[in-house]
């Protein structure tokens, strides 16, 4: 072994305090890295498989009825490759655990074969045999939540008429990845999904001959929109109710939801820890290498090459980033399983493939490697080109100078060692202020970790605290008289009852086209809020329409300019709306208008297809239990479920992202507070020495560096905050915004946890350093320059 | 072999120019142990970083064996240092993470011809104390590893800084003896620097500097021994 290599082994040896902490950076930005990444590239991947392998359909459409020829006329739809008819129904399912019943959507399954579009894949028991009325698949999510298996006899209602059946499988669908059925967000748990013969719910419902709901192929270069229209139009003599592609699956909806705030967090923020613990070792090895000036120096009259010695400094950080890489990639690896056996607890899939693919780790582990070669790399040819003599001299004692601030009455008030603090700090500004720039990042990282949650309590307070005041949403399989919001209002215990129509809908201006929700809002109505950009709550106006702030700007029209709107209902008709103003909403896009002009744009009577109602808290489970039981009822839902709902679900994966990533972003910052003082101690050993040889105590020497590390770590906080703030905004650039819209406004709380995390570390540190400068080796560190 | 002609220094110091060495004509000849003395200040350290190629002169020449490294880049310099040069710096400059025998093993590591490192602290007498670091070892023992780190390359030319200045004075004559004997048994052109004026009497030939100029030279008619040196 060369003697330059045994050198280089001693120097990890004797730095390994930095050498480890350093290597906790790197790793914390490349686990960070790969465990978002491995998750969402896993999930992706997973879920393309399953959609291939199940064949899961293009586009869908729902109908009243169709004969079956119909199926002909559809596949003969330019770009689409198969149709596939069949019958989905809508049933209750009474549990014991709930009031209401689990809503449940029943499908049916070929006679012969298996489904030529979204495959039913069997995990236990068997295919319910033709003509067997009684006998059922059920969805493996639903199966597990109510503890149901093989064998058990489900209880459930079709059109009015109790049925009992026998489940003879537990299946998954890629149509069912996500246990939610139409409209029913909440009913997570309660969403069952039941298959069975075709012939048997033909004969139960009487549709024999005819189909009610259709599942199409497209080629690999057919226009959805186009193939969209073209079965609403085929199917609209038939009941058509709007056609649909996957993005409005009410399954793939989720998980794309989930996916797009998967690939912001994991794209953006890791990326920015990567960066960040990049550019903090390319700072704190930069000058841990600037310590061995003078051992460079001697190097060099020795005889080295300035190439010897650069790469001797070199080896040493590459030694360290492959530390760091070496853990950043196998505990990022296992986070990743994780964090995605956690997403595969609301997603079922047929098969998982995880995925840890080789460009993630390359990026990972070159991007910090690089980073911190550079970083060692200025230095050490900053100090290879000083002339050897001159770099073998003690650096010149720097010029201070008095300073106003010094010089100045305040300055006489300061004690001497104050005094040191300030000059090191007038005489050094850059060195100060990179350090306060590393402490900074350490408290922006931490906010980008947590500020996740204040984007979800931002949502839910917007959503389900000021925008929804009902207690209670009654939704309906299909639009009702307006009378029924009467006979609601009139049950005992309901305080006020509004009825509302929700229509699909597509709004162009000019080129620009969008599939919107259409929803009108009764006069006077209280229950649902529509909020301005300000919170303030906006009224309906009558003879226009609001927009959703988003879907005003896609569209590039303001108020007072007109919008085509198609009502994709019955005869879809094609209406000019004015805009009359804009609105705050969280997700996807709507056209507001009063329930009266919603009537006069469709031509027809007043009917709703939901009610909400205010309730009397006592009466609460009384009128729960009782619009459970009202024919046509397809949910009820309680507010505070849907946000105790909301935040289980959303709140959990979204809590393991933000857990995953404060903790890296604690390390890191942890590690750069620790590194700085750790190398400020080096910088000032020789001065903390010679004080103390005067006669200074080891406590004003402590407060000489540790009021210079307290001065960087108070400048620190606004820049941190002014960096976190701007790097949330960063994450959430990348959401799509016409489907989510998360507020960038981090909490006071975030900054105060980010702030405590940080200074916590710094805390630490400063003892770790004062218990070096306790035992600090007077004669040594003064007559040695190492 | 290693001739300066009308060498001089200017370093800028804040505002201030300071001529360290205001055209200095020496030349170090072949197997000759030279002195150098002066006061702190007089360009005895900036002529010996010049000569030995870690620094360059502002203005003069330098030549080696009559090749001008006056203008020598950087890679050039480190071959001259590498190849034909041997530093003894007054604070030793030794590396605090590596044992005597490794430390020499620095330079045996790049060098064309060296001698074994066990050989070159056998010379300077540390062969007992070969596998103790630095910081184990006294000032002196420092210096003499130093020594054997500079010789152990078989150098042209051995350039000492102060060699004693950081020692007390038995120290340094057991330093100055090594000196002695590596210049009695390999022959090399040795030139030492010193503030310390009884120094001058191991010397050939002594050179006085003053205010970056050569105040005298004077040939000795007879060298003294180090034992019997006294400060």
């Amino acid at each position: 072994m060369r003697a330059l290599d045994r050198k280089l082994v001693r120097d990890l040896v004797r730095l390994r305090g930095q050498v480890v902490t350093i290597a906790l950076v790197v790793a914390a930005g490349i686990s960070a890295w790969v465990c978002l990444r491995s998750t969402y590239e896993s999930l992706l991947a997973t879920r393309d498989a399953d959609y291939a392998s199940g064949r899961f359909g293009h586009v869908f459409c729902r109908l009243v009825r169709a004969p079956a020829r119909v199926e002909a006329e559809l596949s003969r739809i330019e770009g689409v490759e198969r149709v596939y008819p069949r019958l989905v129904e809508r049933g209750l399912l009474p549990l014991a655990s709930s009031p209401e019943p689990a809503v449940a959507e029943v499908v049916s399954l070929p006679i012969e074969g298996e489904a030529p579009l979204n495959h039913v894949h069997v995990v236990s028991g068997r295919l319910p045999h033709p003509g067997r009325g009684d006998e059922v698949l059920l969805l493996e999510a639903f199966a597990s939540r109510q503890g149901i298996g093989l064998g058990s006899r489900l209880s459930w209602v079709l059109e009015g008429r109790r049925r009992v059946c026998t489940v003879v499988g537990i299946a998954v669908s890629p149509e069912y990845v996500f246990a939610t059925t139409e409209g029913a967000l909440e009913a997570e748990g309660r969403s069952a999904v039941l298959w069975m013969a075709r012939d048997a719910l033909a004969a139960a419902t009487d549709k024999a001959g005819v189909f009610d709901d259709v599942v199409l192929q497209l080629g690999p270069h057919a226009s959805e929109r186009a193939v969209i229209a073209e079965v609403d139009r085929r199917l609209a003599p038939y009941g058509g109710r709007g056609a649909f592609g996957r993005s409005r699956q009410p399954s793939n909806a989720l998980i794309d939801g989930e996916l797009v705030q998967l690939r912001a967090f994991s794209t953006v923020a890791p990326l920015l820890f990567l960066a960040v613990a990049a550019f903090l070792v390319h700072l704190v090895l930069g000058r841990l290498v600037n310590l061995q000036r003078g051992q460079v120096a001697a190097l060099k009259a020795l005889g080295y090459r300035d190439r010897e010695v650069a790469q001797h400094y070199l080896a040493l950080v590459s030694v360290v980033v492959s530390l760091g890489a070496v853990i950043g990639v196998a505990s990022g690896a296992w986070l990743g399983r994780g964090m995605l056996a956690l997403y595969l607890e609301f997603f079922r899939f047929s098969e998982v493939r995880e995925r840890l693919s080789a460009p993630v780790v390359l990026v990972g582990v070159l991007g910090s490697l690089g980073a911190a070669l550079v970083g060692a790399g200025q230095t050490v040819r900053r100090i290879a080109a000083l002339p050897p003599a001159e770099a073998m001299r003690p650096e010149a004692p720097t010029e201070y100078r008095l300073s106003w601030f010094s010089a100045g009455p305040l300055g006489r008030l300061v004690p001497t060692s104050g005094r040191m603090v300030l000059r090191e700090l007038e005489r050094h500004p850059i060195r100060a202020c990179l350090s306060s720039f590393g402490i900074a990042l350490g408290i922006a990282v931490v906010i980008v970790g947590w500020f996740g949650r204040d984007a979800l309590e931002a949502l839910i307070a917007h959503q389900f605290e000021r925008s929804m005041r009902e207690d209670l949403e009654v939704r309906f399989l299909g639009p009702r008289p307006a009378r029924v919001v009467r006979t609601f209002g009139a049950m005992p215990g309901v305080l006020r009852a509004e009825g509302g129509r929700e229509v699909p809908g597509r709004v162009r201006s000019g080129a620009r086209v969008r599939d919107v929700r259409v929803v009108g809002h009764p006069a006077g109505a209280t229950l649902r809020a529509l909020l301005d950009a300000d919170g303030a709550p906006v009224r309906v106006p009558s003879g226009g329409a609001l927009l959703t702030g988003k879907l005003a700007e896609v569209l590039g029209v303001s108020v007072g300019d007109v919008v085509e709107l198609e009502l994709v209902e019955g005869a879809h008709p094609v209406r000019w709306v004015s805009v009359t103003g804009a609105v705050e909403e969280p997700y996807g896009l709507a056209l507001h208008l009063t329930t009266h002009d919603l009537d006069v744009l469709l031509r027809e009577q007043h009917r709703v297809t939901s009610v909400w109602l205010r309730v009397d808290p006592w009466a609460l489970g009384a009128v729960r239990r009782r619009l459970a039981t009202l024919p046509g009822v397809f949910s009820v839902t309680r507010r505070t479920a849907l946000v105790a709902h909301f935040r289980a679900q959303t709140g959990r994966t979204m809590g393991t992202t933000t857990f995953v990533l404060t903790l890296f972003a604690a390390v890191i910052a942890a590690g750069v507070v620790y590194n700085h003082a750790r190398v400020a101690l080096s910088l000032r050993a020789r001065d903390l020495a010679s004080l103390r040889v005067l006669g200074f105590t080891r406590g004003e020497i402590s407060s000489v560096l540790l009021g210079e590390l307290s001065v960087h770590g108070l400048l620190a906080i606004p820049i941190g905050a002014w960096l976190g703030a701007r790097f949330a905004q960063a994450v959430l650039a990348t959401v799509d915004a016409e489907r989510y819209r998360l507020s960038a406004s981090v909490s006071r709380s975030t900054y105060a946890f980010a702030i405590t995390v940080t200074l916590a570390a710094g805390l630490f540190s400063a003892l770790l350093v004062r218990r070096r400068l306790d035992r600090l080796d007077l004669l040594a560190v003064l007559k040695a320059r190492e | 072999m290693l001739e300066g002609r009308g060498l001089t220094k200017v370093y800028r110091m804040g505002e201030v120019e300071v001529h360290a060495l205001r055209g200095v004509d020496l030349a170090l000849r072949e197997g000759e142990f030279t002195v150098l003395v002066g006061a702190s200040g007089s360009g005895k350290s900036t002529l010996l970083n010049i000569l030995g190629g870690l620094d360059v002169p502002s203005g003069g020449q330098l030549l080696h064996r009559g090749r001008p490294l006056t203008h020598a880049g950087e890679a050039e310099r480190t071959r001259f240092r590498r190849d034909h040069v041997g530093f003894v710096f007054q604070f030793y400059n030794l590396i605090p993470s590596l044992t005597a025998r490794e430390n020499v093993q620095l330079v045996t590591d790049i060098a064309r011809d060296p001698m074994e490192a066990r050989e070159a602290l056998e010379m300077v007498g540390l062969g007992a104390r070969m596998d103790h670091f630095p910081s184990q070892l006294s000032g002196g023992e420092q210096q003499r590893v130093a020594i054997a780190r500079a010789v152990a390359k078989r150098p042209e030319i051995l350039l000492c800084d102060e060699p004693t200045g950081a020692l007390d004075v038995k120290t340094g004559i057991v330093v100055l003896e090594v000196l002695e004997t590596v210049h009695a048994t390999l022959g090399t052109t040795t030139c030492i620097i010193t503030h310390n004026a009884p120094i001058a009497s191991l010397a050939d030939r002594v050179i006085t500097l003053s205010d970056g100029r050569i105040e005298r030279e004077v040939r000795n008619a007879e060298r003294a021994r180090a034992r019997d040196l006294k400060w």
